[in-house]
C-alpha cells in the first residue's frame, strides 16, 4: 500500500470555503487505522463539511486528503471507485433512498460493486440487518415506514454493505432517544471489534464521546485545536474546549 | 496488495477429510471460492474439517460462503466443523449464523383475473377520490378568495408579483419562440394546400382564425402548464414534505391564503397578457412566411387581416385564458397538496400535476368551441 500504513485518513493543510466565508484554514488531522475518532465543535465550525470532504463529497480550495493512503483528489475513476467501495458513510438522516425498501437500499452497492449471485446477495443483505439489529420484518419496509432510529440502522447497514475499512458517521446518535443513542453506540463499538473497521465520527453527543471514541478531535477556529483522548480533552485550556468538557452536561457525565 | 488470494487445499485423513484455507477471503473473490468449495467431494469421509487458522482476513461475505459451504456438507450428512478459528473469526461466521433467514419480499400473488378486476376497481375508485377532493379543494380556494376579495389587504402583493414574474414575465421568450414557429409552420403548410387552387390569399384567413382562436392560446397555456403547474406543485409538495405547511397551520397562516392565492391571481393576470403576446408573434411568424413565399406584403397582410378575421375571434382566444390560468393553477396547487412522504412523491405528483392540466385545458377548451357555436361568435 502506498504512503504510511499508521493512518486511515490523513489530512494536511486543508483549506475549505463557499465562496468568501472560509471554513477550514490549513487544517491537519490524522485518524489512526482501527480507532473510533470523534470530531466535535461548535455549530458552524464545519464538522459536516470536513466530513465531506475526507468522502469526496466537496473538492477543497486547497490541501492534500489521503484515504487509505490514496490521494483522493488524484484519483482516477476506476481508482475512485475502489476507494469508494472500501468507505461507508451513513448521513444525518440515513439518506436511504425512499423508492427502494431497506432491503434493496442495503443491496444498492453490493449489486453496483460486485457480481454476486442474487441468492448470495439475499443473505449478505439478511446478515448485515442482523448485524445492525434490525428486525427482519424491517426489510421489505420503505424508508418512509420506518423511525428515526430505525432509518439511521439501515443507513448503517448499506453503509457497511461492502465491509468497509472506513466508515464515517454525521452525527449518528443525534435524534435518537438516550436508550436508542445508547444502544446505536454500542452497536458503533461492536461493530468496530468485529469488522476492525477505522470509524470517522461527528458527533455532539458527549455520551458517545465517552464510551466508544478512541480519541477526540476539536475543531475550533478554522482548524483542529486539539486532538486526543478524553483525558487530554480534561485537561485542555481553551475556554470552548473546558465548557464543552467541563459544562452541566459533561459534569453528570465524570460522576458515573 | 500483496496479500495472498484466498485458496483451499483438502487433503483425506482416514475417514476425516481436511481443508485448510488460507489467503486473503475477500467479496471480490466470494464468488470463486463459492465455485471451488461447491466442488469439493469428501466422498465417504464422514467428518470434514474446515482449519481456518490460515485465513489472513474474511470479510462477511467470503464469511457467508464458508458458512454455506458448511451448511451444505451438513446437509449431505458430514460432520462438518470450522476448526482452529482466530476469535474474529468465528465472532463473525456465528453472527452470520444467527442472521440465517434470506430476505423474502415478494407480495402474495393473486390469481391473474381477480388482480385485474380488482386493479380496475382500485384505479376507478381512486380516479373518483380524487375528483371529489379536487373539487372540495377548489370549493376551499373559492372561499378563501371570496374573503380575500372583502379584505384585498389579505392578498399577499410581493409573493403575487414574485410569482407574475416567474410566471409570466419569465415565460415570454419561450411563448414568443413557439408561436411565432407555429404561424410560420402554419403559413407553410397552408400556402403549399392553396396555391393548387390559386387561393393564396386565403392564408391569411387560416393564419389569422387559427392562431387567434385556438393555437396562440392553446400552446401558451400547455407550455405555462409544463413551465409554472409543474413549479407549483413541486414546490409546495417539498414544502409538504419537509412539514412547512403544517408549520404555517401552527403559526394561524392559512396555506391556502398564503400559497394558493397568491400562484392563483398571478396565473389569471399573466396568462392572458402572454396570449395576446402569442397572438402577436403567431400572426408575425404567418405574415413573415407569407410575404416570403407567397409575396403578400405586410401592407396587404394587415389589410386581408382586417377584412377576414372579425375581432372577435381575437375574443374568443383571450376570454379562454384566464379559464385556463385558474384549471392549471388549481390543478398544480392541488397535486402539491397531495405529496406525502417521500421526495419520489414529489416527482409523481409533478408528472400528474402536467397530464392533468394539460388534459383539463383541451377538454375545456373543446367545451368553449361548442359554447361559441352554439352562441354562434
Amino acid at each position: 500500500m502506498a504512503g504510511s500504513a499508521t493512518a486511515a485518513i490523513r489530512v494536511r493543510g486543508l483549506r475549505t470555503r463557499f465562496g468568501p466565508q472560509v471554513v477550514h484554514d490549513n487544517l491537519d488531522l490524522e485518524v489512526r487505522y482501527g480507532e473510533v475518532l470523534g470530531v466535535v465543535g461548535a455549530s458552524g465550525t464545519g464538522k459536516s463539511v470536513l466530513l465531506r470532504a475526507v468522502v469526496g463529497l466537496m473538492k477543497p480550495a486547497a490541501g492534500s486528503i489521503e484515504v487509505l493512503g490514496h490521494d483522493i483528489s488524484r484519483l482516477g475513476a476506476a481508482e475512485r471507485r475502489e476507494i469508494e467501495s472500501r468507505t461507508g458513510v451513513l448521513f444525518q438522516d440515513g439518506a436511504l433512498f425512499s423508492s427502494l425498501t431497506v432491503a434493496q437500499n442495503v443491496q444498492v452497492p453490493l449489486r453496483e460493486h460486485t457480481s454476486l449471485p442474487q441468492d448470495v446477495i439475499d443473505e449478505i443483505t439478511a446478515v448485515k440487518l442482523g448485524m445492525v439489529g434490525l428486525p427482519p420484518e424491517a426489510a421489505c419496509k420503505y424508508p418512509s415506514e420506518l423511525s428515526g432510529g430505525m432509518r439511521k440502522r439501515a443507513g448503517l447497514a448499506r453503509a457497511l454493505a461492502l465491509d468497509p475499512e472506513i466508515v464515517c458517521l454525521d452525527e449518528p446518535t443525534a435524534g435518537l432517544d438516550p436508550i436508542g443513542a445508547a444502544a446505536f453506540d454500542g452497536l458503533v463499538r461492536r461493530l468496530q471489534r468485529t469488522l476492525g473497521i477505522t470509524v470517522f465520527m461527528v458527533t455532539h453527543d458527549l455520551d458517545s464521546l465517552w464510551a466508544i471514541c478512541d480519541r477526540i478531535a476539536v475543531l475550533a477556529e478554522k482548524q483542529v485545536l486539539v486532538v486526543g483522548p478524553m483525558e487530554v480533552m480534561l485537561q485542555h485550556e481553551h475556554p470552548w474546549v473546558r465548557s464543552y468538557f467541563h459544562g452541566p452536561r459533561a459534569r453528570a457525565q465524570r460522576s458515573e | 496488495m500483496a496479500a495472498l488470494a484466498g485458496r483451499i487445499k483438502s487433503e483425506r485423513d482416514g475417514a476425516r477429510l481436511v481443508v485448510s484455507l488460507g489467503g486473503r477471503w475477500g467479496i471480490d473473490e466470494a464468488d470463486r471460492l463459492d465455485g471451488e468449495l461447491r466442488r469439493l467431494a469428501p466422498g465417504p469421509a464422514k467428518a470434514v474439517s474446515i482449519d481456518i487458522a490460515g485465513v489472513e482476513a474474511l470479510d462477511t461475505a467470503a464469511a457467508l460462503v464458508l458458512y454455506r459451504a458448511r451448511k451444505r456438507l451438513r446437509a449431505d450428512g458430514h460432520a462438518a466443523e470450522f476448526a482452529r478459528a482466530r476469535p474474529e473469526l468465528s465472532a463473525l461466521l456465528d453472527l452470520i449464523e444467527a442472521n440465517d433467514a434470506p430476505v423474502e419480499c415478494r407480495a402474495p400473488r393473486e390469481p391473474p383475473l381477480r388482480a385485474i378486476v380488482a386493479h380496475v376497481g382500485r384505479a376507478t375508485i381512486e380516479a373518483l377520490d380524487n375528483g371529489l377532493k379536487m373539487l372540495s379543494f377548489f370549493g376551499l380556494t373559492m372561499t378563501t378568495l371570496a374573503r380575500a376579495a372583502i379584505r384585498p389587504w389579505r392578498i399577499r402583493g410581493t409573493a403575487l408579483v414574485g410569482h407574475m414574474e416567474q410566471a409570466g414575465l419569465d415565460a415570454v421568450p419561450i411563448v414568443a419562440l413557439i408561436s411565432f414557429l407555429i404561424g410560420v409552420v402554419l403559413a407553410y403548410q397552408g400556402a403549399d394546400q392553396l396555391a393548387k387552387f390559386g387561393a393564396e390569399i386565403f392564408v391569411v384567413n387560416l393564419v389569422g382564425i387559427s392562431v387567434l382562436r385556438e393555437i396562440g392560446i392553446l400552446l401558451t397555456a400547455i407550455v405555462i402548464a409544463g413551465r409554472s403547474g409543474s413549479a407549483f406543485t413541486a414546490a409546495i409538495g417539498s414544502m409538504k414534505v419537509r412539514e412547512e405547511i403544517d408549520a404555517m397551520r401552527t403559526l394561524g397562516l392559512d396555506p391556502i391564503e398564503v400559497l394558493v392565492l397568491p400562484r392563483l391571481l398571478a396565473l389569471i393576470v399573466t396568462l392572458p397578457l402572454l396570449a395576446f403576446f402569442a397572438d402577436a408573434m403567431g400572426l408575425l411568424g404567418g405574415g413573415l412566411m407569407a410575404w416570403i413565399s407567397l409575396g403578400i406584403g405586410p401592407a396587404q397582410f394587415i389589410e386581408r387581416l382586417g377584412d377576414a378575421v372579425p375581432m372577435w375571434s381575437f375574443w374568443v382566444g383571450i376570454i379562454k385564458a384566464p379559464v385556463f390560468a385558474f384549471l392549471i393553477a388549481m390543478v398544480g396547487c392541488y397535486e402539491g397538496f397531495q405529496v406525502s412522504g417521500s421526495a419520489e412523491s414529489v416527482g409523481r405528483h409533478t408528472t400528474k400535476a402536467v397530464v392533468e392540466a394539460i388534459f383539463l385545458v383541451i377538454v375545456v377548451d373543446a367545451a368553449f368551441s361548442i359554447l361559441f357555436a352554439y352562441l354562434g361568435v
